[in-house]
């Protein structure tokens, strides 16, 4: 028995250390599990043809746990990723840290000028690429033509805050089972406040201002979360507060929703008749202006970056230039249909009579995305980048803290007013602590 | 000893309870399971598809061909049932020491152990993962082993402890007359007594091992991953995801499942064991 005992445990701990033999250069990429990412996935064959020097290794996480995972990895240089899959958040906060690789071996034809302005000056420092956009989204609004024709809506120029409150109340009809829109409610940075931040943004409101003051106090915000809370409230599904995109995605595709403003990206799911059963009923349209359209829309993309503590710079940068080329927009399109290109990061895209021919959205999603711009997105000025956050790192808490708070507002825990004056004295807090007054 | 009722409604009324704990446990599981057959539209219908739907293994097929599943699953075996014999050999030890030659101090001891499980693990990542990155061992099975072996260390002593007080002393004393040493002892006397304890030790451990997500998911990237990284890969923040989530899910709590439906005899026993004398 005892010997069992030894040679099963001397097994195991054996096999706790592994050798690889492998004159091949292997990539560890971290990825996100969204469609366009696991697209990219089953096409590596593509890559290893033209580079049989270099394998991939794939890491699928949750967006959360890959956030997590990659920020302990990169801050501690612990060198586990090759290429990371960040957001625009991020690459801001980590380039200016060092903690990217400069992108500058993407080779002669990668043509960056072909990369949308408003993408590429969201991943560049002094114009110098630390992450290529693999996938790019900005919001709007899909509706229900349908429902809008019935209810005698037509839609002949940007709509404000105030119509498509008119709209909802015209649409709702719970009693049928369709509710007048459907928003984010769930409290996190990345759920309800990338909304309610642009709804703040079109109604003249800034995170903060010229000295890194919070501005909750301010009319503005008031003025903006009023107005989420009165039509989600009242013209939303039950339980909104518990609703991100994915529940939203779901509510639209089973038809229970008039309205829905949300990420680009959900234009080609709510349209594809195998996830939707409202497929050929969807229109597209701007997200709502108020006070000003600017910054009434966000801007975010998936990027592909290299991590300083990476040892294969060279080989990841060569992965990067072919997941980000216009070659591997066209190698997608011969596989799976120009509709399932990954959207929002090359002009070329756009006029592709192809392309647009098979994404009815597409006009609207370059719409969106053209006009959103990181840097000048408040009708005041402001000293921070990002329209739907702040690049800045202590922005993560704050709109975690903030998202709750207002999502207290919309279950009715709290009033409008506390949740402002919580928001305000909380973000306060969090900043006069970083130093920044 | 069975529980006899003296009203036949009592003992209805007992079992209808008892029955419904039962189905609203096995619930969340249940939907798992009839979920990972459904199209994602299926997945998310409103109101939800019981039966009545078109059944489908094409979940199960994009998972398999989008992951290895076999070496995640190897990998939990590894990591799971490694880290449990490990603890064991401390774990038995530190039992005996405690159980059968207390100090004052004993009781302090044992709760000091298991006060460290109530930190919360993320504020000692950075620095465990600084070791790591040091040592190299980083997405290591022997590393992560070893993480494992030392987070279930406290609850592994606090169950053998409680079985091997159960254990008259006086049975060891007279092993020790006939001149057993102390090895001897524990592994001829002590050891073949504790069997039902060590055992529902070793499966509850096994099954703690096997659920653990979080220095699993931070510690490993691809060749040490168990099945806790697996099943992160197929939540998607935009998209349906819900079917093919399910169906990782499924195939993730298998094997873990089915070691604990044949062995619920002895689960029960350990984890009731002391509770009624």
């Amino acid at each position: 028995m005892k010997h069992v005992m030894g040679v099963a445990l001397c097994a195991l701990l054996a096999g706790g250390v592994s050798f690889t033999a492998n004159a091949q250069t292997k990539l560890t990429i971290a990825t996100v599990n969204n469609g366009d990412m696991i697209r990219m996935q089953k096409l590596t064959d593509d890559f290893t043809a033209k580079h049989p020097d270099i394998s991939l290794e794939w890491v699928t996480l949750e967006e959360n746990t890959l956030r997590q995972r990659v920020t302990t990895d990169i801050a501690t240089k612990g060198g586990q990723y090759d290429v990371m899959t960040i957001g625009t958040y991020e690459v801001p906060i980590w380039s200016e840290k060092g903690w990217l690789a400069p992108l500058d071996q993407l080779g002669a034809d990668y043509d960056e000028a072909d990369i949308m302005p408003a993408i590429r000056s969201a991943v560049s420092q002094d114009g110098q690429l630390y992450a290529a956009p693999f996938y790019a989204e900005s919001s709007m609004m899909m509706y229900r033509t349908d429902l809008f024709e019935a209810a005698g809506i037509t839609i002949t120029d940007r709509l404000t805050w105030d119509q498509t409150l008119d709209i909802a109340k015209k649409l709702h009809d719970p009693a049928n089972g369709v509710y007048g829109i459907c928003l984010r409610g769930k409290a996190g940075w990345g759920e309800n406040m990338a909304l309610i931040t642009t709804m703040g943004n079109a109604y003249g409101a800034r995170l903060f201002n010229e000295e890194w003051k919070p501005e909750f106090d301010g009319p503005e915000w008031k003025a903006a979360l009023s107005m989420y809370v009165d039509i989600l409230g009242n013209y939303g599904p039950p339980g909104a507060t518990s609703n991100g995109f994915n529940e939203n995605l779901s509510l639209f595709n089973s038809g229970k929703c008039g309205m829905w403003i949300d990420a680009t990206v959900a234009a080609s799911f709510v349209s594809n008749p195998a996830e939707s059963t409202v497929a050929d009923k969807v229109g597209f349209t701007e997200a709502p202006c108020a006070e000003t359209c600017t910054g009434a829309n966000w801007l975010w993309a998936w990027n592909l970056g290299i991590p300083t503590g990476s040892q294969k710079v060279e080989a990841a940068q060569k992965f990067i230039a072919w997941a980000t080329s216009k070659e591997y927009l066209e190698l997608v399109a011969s596989k799976e249909g120009w509709a399932n290109v990954p959207p929002g990061t090359r002009i070329s895209l756009y006029n592709n009579p192809k392309y647009l021919e098979a994404a009815p959205f597409a006009d609207e999603t370059l719409l969106a995305i053209d006009s959103a711009d990181p840097i000048n997105s408040t009708l005041k000025p402001k000293p921070y980048v990002g329209v739907q956050f702040a690049a800045i790192p202590e922005f993560q808490g704050i709109g975690t803290t903030v998202g709750q708070q207002f999502s207290a507002a919309l279950g009715g825990s709290s009033s409008i007013e506390d949740a402002l004056a919580s928001a305000q004295s909380s973000t306060d807090r969090t900043m006069q602590r970083a130093g920044y007054y | 000893m069975e529980k006899t009722f003296k009203s036949p409604l009592k003992h209805i009324a007992f079992s209808v309870f008892a029955w419904l704990v039962g189905l609203m446990i096995f619930f969340p599981i249940f939907w798992m399971v009839l979920t990972s057959f459904k199209s994602e539209l299926d997945a998310i219908s409103m109101p939800p598809m019981f039966f009545d739907f078109d059944w489908t293994l094409a979940n199960y097929v994009e998972v398999q061909a989008r992951s290895n599943y076999f070496k995640f699953a190897m990998n939990s075996v590894v990591l799971s049932v490694g880290s449990t014999l490990i603890g064991l050999v401390f774990a038995v030890t530190c039992a005996w020491a405690m159980a059968f030659s207390p100090t004052k101090r004993t009781k302090n001891a044992l709760l000091w152990m298991l006060s460290t499980k109530m930190m919360p693990p993320v504020g000692v990542l950075v620095p465990i993962y600084l070791v790591f990155r040091d040592w190299g061992l980083l997405d290591n099975r022997f590393g992560i082993m070893m993480v494992l072996f030392l987070m279930n260390l406290p609850i592994m002593v606090w169950m053998l402890y409680t079985y091997f007080k159960e254990i008259p002393k006086d049975i060891l004393e007279a092993a020790r007359m006939d001149g057993a040493t102390m090895p001897k002892e524990i592994l001829f006397v002590l050891l073949p007594m504790a069997v039902p304890g060590i055992a529902s030790t070793m499966l509850l451990n096994i099954i703690l091992a096997w659920n653990e997500a979080f220095w699993t998911l931070n510690l490993t990237t691809s060749d040490a991953a168990p099945l806790t990284a697996f099943i992160a890969s197929y939540s998607s923040p935009e998209g349906l995801f819900w079917a093919k989530l399910s169906a990782a899910s499924t195939m993730a709590v298998a094997p873990i499942l089915i070691i604990g439906w044949f062995s619920q005899k002895q689960l029960v026993r350990g984890l009731t064991f002391g509770a009624v004398k």
